[in-house]
């Protein structure tokens, strides 16, 4: 096997070694009835040439090269070529976690870069080095915000995206934290304050909306920000598309940001990996999930960085730990630094004013169903027709379309969410105005 | 004497934002095909941002070298051994990150029509199979992100089962051997958590089990073999003890490295198990992650497992939401599908009876090293080992010299350390698994460097409890780090 680096003599030699006299001997001490008496039921190993062939095949049964207008989560942006460059060096591909710092220096010198540019796009104090994703980063921060404020009830609005608030339903339901949704204004697309009032209340921990939302529309994050701490509670902001932050002004009502950077050239890969991010307070540092990257000096006083406040985490901590989380997504995390760097100050403003005007090109041609102010990403009403019939009318053209609200949202049964972003060409932004005319 | 690694010059580098100058830049935009407009418009003027203070603006060129340099002060598995216990730091073969990257694969978006993404549920589907296969289960789960997260979500599966049943119960019962995370994702699923203490030998302890198993354990979650690479002699009989009392056997299946091919958690009495695909299944660590931990279980748990659930509906596959008893999302979409392409690669490649010839190597390995080293450092425990051996630091301690100044010093020999005071039932522990991808020079290598460092501890102490010296970063200052956190760059700092 061509990943097995022995010949068969030094198998010998070392079994030589260790006094044994087979391969199979090594075993011996296994109880005989855990032992598996046949072969695996899988077929035998291939070359290299068959595995490519084998998932080239499998690409091909995919959509390939179709232009697509879904976003709802995961966008299509351009992916600069060095981001592949840098990810693809051995050094940082086949690296473990940091913990050992003297030897680690490059992957700690990222993250740290991450951290800080993460605080600096939301303007929060400081940001951990990475979550799962941007879905499971939500109810880490609403048990962040438990923590903080020694509550349990989630309120969250409907318009954040809705597998978000099922993974926040799958983990507070076993943490003991009621979550209540609260609705949308039905023509603004935005948040319905009153029904935030009715739903907060003394035993509220946190309140979670997304902006800009799932319906793609800017929310009203500061009047959120104001009923949460009249009444106690902390607001978490999700954000799902990170290219917004290059125009969007961070709210200083948040006091927890749950986050998914996939936007910044992590590719679609048909839903991960990608990484979440929790950015926060100074002063809510040691409730904090998951890892930190801190800067601190070696003997020889030379600046370097190294994992650190390991003791709210799980292999100090144990069951007492602020979280579960282990891993971190240190690549993706890497790949973000690098399309952030690439882009830069001045690149990121630019590639988010061309997402907004490719939108609007397109909203300019429809009529939005939302009159909300909207990002890159609005919904439409599919007039006489149903969603689905004008997603198959695109298909013949080899164009994906939107994605039918009705599969999330019963009464948006009659709309599609369409995204546009820097990728999305004026022909094809036509062919959809066309269909759904 | 140092033989493996000679000092060569490594290149300094600021911080992206040291670097910065306005106006540099490393992109270029495409002329838009479509009028522009004018965000405080189109946003609302309070919803604008001014410039966005401090972030970096470099040119390609610089951005290539700061990574690359960056890049160069780590240690990778492309270097040499990497011999952290329970992290099964095996090659990570190339063409796995090849064919994850085929445009149909990286690009597929999730929403996009099932008819349109069959490719990614076949890859989906087949990879489950031949989990389920490997581990002797019923169904797999590819959802979780990482193995922490297939552990809460196990656990939330037995939580499941056991509420079906009437009950749900209290208390998770983990041995005093297992990893940080088996504690941490019993209490994130609602369960108290009980440490059995672990029997003379390291093992579970059968009298203590059976004494302790009442109608308030939902579980007791066990990583086999331990974290010692010792293989759980009572396996079967502890899972008989469970079970007759209502109780399941969940496996932490971080040391499946060990058993591939060779037994089976499901034959043995394991109801659910996880899976780290960056451990047994190759996929890169990538300092830290992405990571993938899917989830086996028995027929009598596959109704809760997450949703969606790949069915097969005619010829295509199709995506399952309808499934009433399910725990729900452990994660938005399906899983980290990228690093699922990467794990079936590397089954494909080996194949059934490659993959027990690996498991093979990887046991062989671990024992030869046993033997190599048993004469200079103390093995806490007699019982055979498999993929992985853990020495305590019991004879150095006499010369003042401790587990984590060995680890230091090991470094200078070109190695990464192995992993440092774990398990905690060993006093300064030295965890070895060098896994079935290191050749026997370089196993012979690490064991020069080792018995060296045992000699260089007995003549001079205060050499190893210094170490490392041939790195650019010397000792690294956590302490301070932790008491005066800086966790980000600001001008001037």
């Amino acid at each position: 096997m061509r990943y097995l680096p022995k010949s068969d003599s030094e198998r010998r030699q070392m079994l030589d070694a260790c006094g044994t006299g087979s391969a199979d001997d090594l075993f011996a001490h296994l109880p005989p009835e855990v032992r598996l008496n046949r072969p695996l039921d899988l077929p035998p190993g291939i070359s290299e040439y068959e595995i490519i062939e084998y998932f080239t095949a499998r690409a091909a049964e995919n959509a390939n090269g179709y232009p697509s207008f879904l976003g709802a989560g995961v966008y299509h942006h351009f992916r600069p070529v060095i981001v592949d460059t840098v990810v693809s060096r051995g050094e940082f591909l086949t690296s473990y976690t940091p913990y050992q710092a003297e030897i680690s220096q490059g992957i700690l010198t990222s993250i740290f870069e991450f951290q800080t540019m993460m605080c600096q796009l939301t303007g929060m104090d400081v940001a951990n080095a990475s979550m799962y994703d941007g879905s499971t980063a939500l109810p880490e921060a609403a048990m962040m915000a438990a923590r903080v404020t020694g509550k349990g009830k989630v309120v969250v609005a409907r318009s954040v995206h809705p597998e978000y608030r099922e993974v926040l339903q799958t983990y507070a339901k076993r943490q003991g934290m009621p979550v209540e949704e609260f609705g949308y204004v039905p023509d603004a697309g935005v948040i319905d304050l009153e029904d935030l009032e009715r739903k907060i209340d003394g035993l509220t921990a946190a309140v979670v909306v997304q902006s800009p939302n799932f319906f793609g529309v800017i929310d009203q994050v500061k009047a959120a920000g104001e009923i949460a701490h009249r009444h106690g509670a902390l607001l978490i902001l999700v954000f799902t598309e990170a290219v917004s932050l290059g125009l969007l002004e961070p709210s200083p009502e948040v006091d927890i940001v749950a986050g998914e950077v996939q936007s910044f050239a992590i590719s679609p890969s048909y839903g991960g990996p990608f990484a979440g991010v929790i950015a926060t307070r100074e002063k809510y540092i040691r409730q904090m999930p998951g890892r930190l990257v801190g800067q601190t000096v070696d003997s020889r006083g030379n600046r370097a960085f190294c994992l650190t406040l390991a003791t709210r985490e799980q292999h100090i901590r144990r069951e007492r730990a602020t979280s579960n989380i282990c891993t971190n997504q240190a690549l993706v995390a890497l790949m973000a630094t690098v399309f952030l760097s690439v882009y830069g100050k001045q690149g990121l403003r630019e590639l988010a004013e061309q997402n907004l005007a490719k939108a609007h090109y397109l909203a300019g041609r429809l009529k939005p169903r939302f009159s909300g102010k909207f990002f890159n990403e609005f919904a439409v009403r599919t007039e006489g027709k149903k969603p689905d019939a004008v997603n198959r009318e695109l298909l013949k053209k080899k164009i994906v379309g939107g994605l039918p609200l009705g599969r999330f949202y019963p009464e948006l049964a009659d709309s599609l969410l369409l995204c546009a972003t820097e990728m999305s060409r004026r022909a094809d932004m036509d062919a959809v105005a066309e269909a759904l005319a | 004497m140092i033989k493996k690694v000679r000092s060569h010059i490594s290149q300094n580098e600021p911080l992206l934002f040291e670097r910065s100058s306005p106006g540099k830049r490393a992109y270029q935009l495409p002329e838009l095909d479509v009028p522009a407009v004018d965000p405080a418009v189109e946003l609302g003027a309070g919803n604008v941002r001014a410039e966005i203070d401090g972030f970096p603006e470099i040119s390609e060129v610089e951005a290539i070298r700061h990574f690359t340099r960056l890049s160069t002060w780590n240690y990778a598995i492309d270097y040499g051994m990497y011999p952290l216990g329970s992290c099964t730091m095996k090659y990570n073969p190339r063409v796995n990150e090849l064919v994850a990257k085929i445009e149909g694969m990286a690009w597929a978006h999730p929403y996009q029509p099932e008819s349109l993404s069959q490719g990614s549920m076949e890859v989906m589907a087949r990879l489950e199979s031949a989990l389920a296969e490997i581990t002797g289960l019923h169904a797999v789960s590819l959802q979780p992100a990482a193995g922490a997260h297939g552990e809460m979500a196990g656990i939330l599966l037995i939580r499941a089962l056991l509420e079906k049943r009437g009950n749900p119960r209290k208390k998770v019962l983990i041995p005093d051997s297992a990893h940080g995370t088996n504690p941490a994702s019993a209490a994130i699923a609602g369960y108290a958590v009980e440490n059995i203490p672990s029997n003379e030998a390291g093992l579970l302890d059968l009298a203590a089990l059976e004494r302790i198993v009442d109608g308030d354990v939902a579980a007791l979650m066990v990583t086999n073999p331990n974290t010692l690479g010792v293989f759980e002699q009572n396996i079967v009989e502890a899972a008989r003890i469970l079970h007759s009392k209502g109780a399941m056997l969940y496996m932490d299946g971080a040391n499946m490295n060990a058993l591939v091919g060779i037994a089976r958690p499901g034959d043995f009495g394991v109801d659910v198990l996880h899976l780290n695909l960056h451990k047994t299944f190759s996929t890169p660590h990538g300092g830290g992650g992405p990571g993938a931990g899917p989830v086996a279980v028995t027929k009598e748990l596959e109704p809760f497992l997450p949703i969606p659930r790949l069915k097969r509906s005619g010829k295509k596959w199709a995506w399952d939401y309808n499934r009433k008893q399910s725990i729900g999302r452990v994660r938005a979409f399906y899983g980290n599908f990228g690093v699922l392409v990467r794990a079936l690669a590397y089954i494909l490649a080996h194949g059934g009876p490659g993959l027990r010839n690996a498991t093979v190597d990887a046991v062989l390995n671990a024992n030869y090293i046993r033997k190599s080293l048993e004469p200079y450092y103390d093995l806490p425990y007699a019982s055979p080992n498999m993929h992985e051996v853990v020495f305590s630091d019991a004879r150095q301690e006499k010369s003042g010299v401790r587990t984590g100044d060995i680890a230091k010093r090991l470094i200078d020999y070109g190695f990464h350390p192995y992993t440092v005071s774990f398990p905690l039932i060993v006093h300064g522990a030295l965890m070895i698994e060098p896994t079935e991808t290191e050749g026997k020079m370089e196993l012979d290598s690490f064991i020069d460097a080792m018995t060296s460092i045992a000699k260089e501890v007995e003549d001079d102490p205060q050499l190893v409890k210094n170490a490392p010296y041939s790195v650019r970063t010397s000792r690294v200052d956590e302490v301070a780090a932790a008491r005066k956190p800086v966790l980000r760059w600001k001008p001037g700092n």
